[in-house]
């Protein structure tokens, strides 16, 4: 993407007025998406992004500037502004040669966005339109929309190293309203791989719509969440999003650093019951969240934070991770080229266990199956958490029964891995994208079915 | 960087090579930023940017393609052109779509905002760095309670952007911002609670950096010891973030785009009472206070004062110029994007101080933040069950704080239960206004 010996001459000019440690990163991004409403394709788009982001460290102080000018005089510029904002003392430093690191990819793509045509997308788009009316009359809105990205980078830095990467990612989503006599309600599903157009083959759109439109409806028939302490199961793959949020960020060493996690200190400490595993893998083939390198130029692995229940370790970025004299966990991610590193989730989940889901519900006198949660939030100081149920049914003795709305999971982070009692030996993803200090960065989570023994949930009914 | 020519000068060019029926809009912009971040006394990080980019839109018959690339370099805008329009032709047509036309425009002028401050281009970095270590100790000895902060930063920026259409519309504005944020950390690790506070404005000056720290380290400290309270239905009283983030959520079911297409709860719904009689609900980007002031819109229309709801009555929706010529009405100037959307929307003032407001009940939730609202929430379907963190009220004062709840309601049901509104309107970023807000009765649930 760009030329060694350019690159080269910029790290040494960045590293001129002195520094640890400088670093290229150079982006470029293609996009493209189209999207269907009321019947119709309303509009197809694309996008284009090309950049480089310089990085100059100088004891704790990083200095950054970015440039979306690739030519030799405009990455120059770029570094003498990121070593001005560094402001370092002394030396000059060399840029020895460089060692070039290869990364075996994790999964072969094989329909690359743009070998598709424009044309089979926004016909996938009509397919979901009408699966989603044909699951009937009350289904009155529907919008669907694809989603498609090819995103290769090269990241170069004063220690030598050299690697590049290219991340491939396509999502599908469809949201469709449901009417009936107790208003308006909606349903939505979005799946997303880190592969090319073969998403739909995996996810057909006709299979995407209706689990969209049965959402919606099945809202229409349901009554309002009872609120008050309950077991709740979770279904696989639907709960993944709760771990991420509520452990998964005081996991980040970051915010260890920044006092800002419950898990501070506590490594070798039992935090979660010991049928609990909770790993981040960035190798996770075909995973939303998956890539060969990081932002930073380090390999993806396959990290184990929590062991049987015991806190194994953090998630390391370059910076955090030279501080402690250790190796980076392959988790500093950024947004964009416009942006700083940061330590950041890959694909995390809780490890299937022994148990049969049917046994885990028959199990469950009373209590809340959610099989769909929309995004939450948690204070990652205290690990409080709130979760929207988006499709949920009661179970009573030991069966499902009323579908249910309006529900909140309300609880703690470490409180509920304390709390699950049983764990299923299935297992499943849900994509999203979490967003942190206001960058957003592709990411999956995942779990096996599982009960929580109680758990806070609000609710309108009684 | 491509060389500094003028920003109209490119984006008539791009709009210019439009042939045929084909109309095009170019949006481009460019823009300066500083970010400054410290930790523990010194700068973690320090960015310093530019950036540039140009949005444009080619319609032909009804059919609407869109591209966007972050340069000004002409061999990418001239990829970019040839990406819209080859994206155009895989769009079905619209009778409503199309660019507007001044003529469309009518006799609306274009406001006079002032959102520029020439100051800020020469204020040194060193500034910058000083006040957001500065912000970090004053938050430090703001109360003994903080232990910590997690975040002090200062940013800053300067933009420009011009939108010019093959239909004759042209349109130049630049604005800058500045402002200040910290995160206080308060209490002991087994009871830590956050609170952030910040200021922002047109330029550094603006900024009030004691009150940032004191409002982080208090709205950190008065939440230590937080405890889940009683399930119970209560009267709750909204800070001015959780009121701009409601009406966030109505305006936005006040959009005309999801109004046609049945996606809002107001549709159908001109001209009755959908709010108490208190309340009216104004959307004024023509208010250089608000941060969201513009002086047009996405498609260069010029934007004005839209009276939404008064005294309890919708009188309107916001539109754009597809939407307005679907409805057979005239555009607000609301375009946002590729839809329709608010950039300043608040209530009028009500007469209670904030004093006056807690003591005119008895007893009420004060909630200081909400939690999971884009799940909980819905402007279709009307839901409102959120995550709430705050205090309980008692006898005018605050009592016990709590956690680990939620309040429940829904939105319609809001607006109708609005029993006062305080005096303290507060412009906020990001756009919108918030003020200190009465809700009559929501259901809170705890143990």
């Amino acid at each position: 993407m760009l030329d060694e010996d350019v690159i080269r001459r910029t790290l040494g000019t960045a590293l001129k007025r002195g520094g640890d440690f400088a670093e290229v990163f150079v982006e470029e991004k293609t996009s493209s998406s189209a999207s269907l409403d009321d019947g119709r394709v309303e509009e197809v788009s694309s996008s284009r992004r090309r950049g480089v982001g310089i990085r100059v460290v100088v004891g704790e102080t990083t200095g950054f500037a970015h440039t979306a000018d690739l030519s030799e005089e405009g990455l120059r510029s770029a570094a003498e502004a990121a070593a001005g904002a560094a402001q370092g003392s002394a030396g000059v430093r060399d840029v020895g040669a460089f060692s070039r690191k290869t990364v075996e990819p994790t999964h072969e793509v094989r329909d690359y966005p743009e070998s598709i045509d424009k044309e089979i997308k926004v016909e996938a788009l009509r397919r979901a339109d009408a699966a989603a009316r044909a699951e009937g009359g009350a289904i009155a809105q529907v919008s669907a929309s694809y989603a498609d990205s090819r995103r290769r980078i090269l990241v170069a830095n004063s220690d030598g190293l050299i690697a590049g990467d290219e991340q491939i990612r396509t999502r599908f989503s469809v949201n469709a309203v449901a009417t009936g006599d107790t208003g308006l309600q909606t349903g939505t599903e979005s799946p997303g791989r880190t592969v090319g157009w073969e998403l739909l083959e995996e996810f057909p759109p006709e299979q995407t719509a209706q689990i969209a439109a049965r959402r919606a409806l099945s809202k229409l028939e349901a009554r309002p969440a009872p609120s008050g302490k309950w077991p709740v199961v979770l279904k696989k793959g639907a709960g993944g999003v709760l771990f991420h949020e509520a452990c998964g960020h005081g996991l980040e060493a970051d915010l260890v650093a920044r006092d800002a996690s419950i898990f501070k200190g506590r490594v070798g400490e039992q935090v979660a019951s010991s049928l609990v595993t909770v790993v981040d893998d960035g190798r996770l083939a075909r995973e939303w969240g998956a890539y060969g390198i990081d932002d930073e130029g380090a390999a993806a692995q396959r990290n184990v934070l929590i062991e049987d229940g015991v806190l194994t370790d953090y998630m390391w970025d370059l910076l955090r991770a030279r501080k402690e004299g250790r190796k980076s966990t392959g988790n500093g991610r950024r947004e964009t080229y416009m942006n700083l590193p940061m330590v950041r989730m890959t694909n995390t989940f809780l490890e299937r266990g022994e148990t049969d889901p049917e046994d885990i519900i028959s199990a469950t006198d009373y209590g809340i199956y959610c099989v769909a949660l929309g995004g939450g939030q948690v204070n990652t100081a205290t690990g409080d958490f709130v979760f929207g149920v988006t499709e949920a049914y009661l179970i009573e003795n030991g069966v499902l029964t009323a579908p249910l709305r309006n529900a909140q999971l309300i609880g703690n982070g470490a409180e509920a891995l304390r709390a699950i009692d049983l764990v299923g030996n299935d297992f499943d993803t849900w994509a999203g994208t979490c967003g942190k200090d206001g960058q957003g960065v592709p990411v999956s989570s995942g779990q096996p079915t599982l009960r929580v023994s109680e758990l806070t949930v609000g609710g309108t009914g009684a | 960087m491509t060389s500094k020519r003028d920003l109209l000068v490119i984006a008539r060019e791009i709009a210019g090579s439009a042939r045929g029926s084909e109309q095009i809009e170019a949006r481009v912009g460019r823009g300066r930023d500083t970010d400054v971040e410290v930790l523990r006394g010194s700068v973690e990080s320090l960015t310093v940017a530019e950036s540039e980019g140009v949005t444009i839109r080619v319609v032909v018959d009804g059919r609407q393609g869109v591209a966007s690339a972050g340069s000004l370099d002409p061999e990418i805008v001239a990829a970019t052109l040839e990406d819209a329009r080859d994206n155009a032709r895989f769009a079905e047509p619209d009778e409503f779509s199309g660019l507007a036309t001044p003529a469309e425009l009518g006799d609306a002028s274009v406001p006079e905002l002032d959102l520029w401050r020439d100051d800020l281009a020469l204020i040194p970095t060193e500034e910058k760095v000083a006040m957001a270590l500065e912000l970090e100790r004053a938050v430090l000895s703001a109360n003994s309670l903080v232990r910590g902060v997690e975040s002090s930063s200062y940013g800053d920026g300067a933009n420009e952007s011009a939108l010019v259409t093959s239909t004759g519309i042209e349109a130049f504005h630049r604005r800058t911002t500045a402002s200040l944020g910290a995160s206080a950390l308060a209490g002991p690790e087994t009871d830590t609670q956050t609170g952030y506070g910040f200021s922002v404005g047109r330029t550094l000056s603006d900024l009030d950096l004691e009150y940032a720290a004191n409002q982080a380290a208090n709205r950190a400290v008065r939440l230590l010891g937080a405890t889940q309270p009683k399930t119970q239905h209560i009267p709750v009283i909204l800070d001015p973030l959780v009121t701009r983030t409601v009406l966030a959520l109505v305006v936005s079911a006040l959009g005309a785009e999801s109004v046609q297409k049945g996606r809002s709860m107001f549709a159908g719904r001109l001209g009755e009472e959908i709010g108490s009689p208190i309340v009216n609900l104004i959307e004024d980007p023509t208010n250089p206070e608000a941060f969201g002031a513009a002086p047009f819109d996405s498609e260069g229309a010029p934007t004005r004062r839209v009276d939404l709801v008064t005294a309890g009555v919708l009188n309107g929706y916001l539109h754009n110029v597809t939407t307005a010529r679907r409805g057979k009405t005239v555009t607000t100037g609301s375009a946002l994007g590729s839809g329709v959307g608010a950039r300043a929307a608040y209530l009028r003032p009500g007469p209670l101080s904030i004093e006056e407001l807690f003591a005119s009940v008895p007893h009420a939730l004060y909630v200081q933040s909400v939690s999971g609202i884009h799940s909980g929430t819905s402007t279709v379907s009307g839901d409102f069950s959120v995550g709430a963190e705050g205090l309980m009220v008692r006898d005018g004062v605050f009592a016990e704080p709590v956690r680990e709840a939620t309040i429940a309601s829904t939105l319609p049901r809001i607006l109708l239960d609005i029993a006062q509104i305080g005096s303290d309107l507060t412009w906020l970023p990001g756009g919108g206004a918030g003020l200190t807000l009465l809700i009559s009765d929501m259901m809170l649930s705890g143990s």
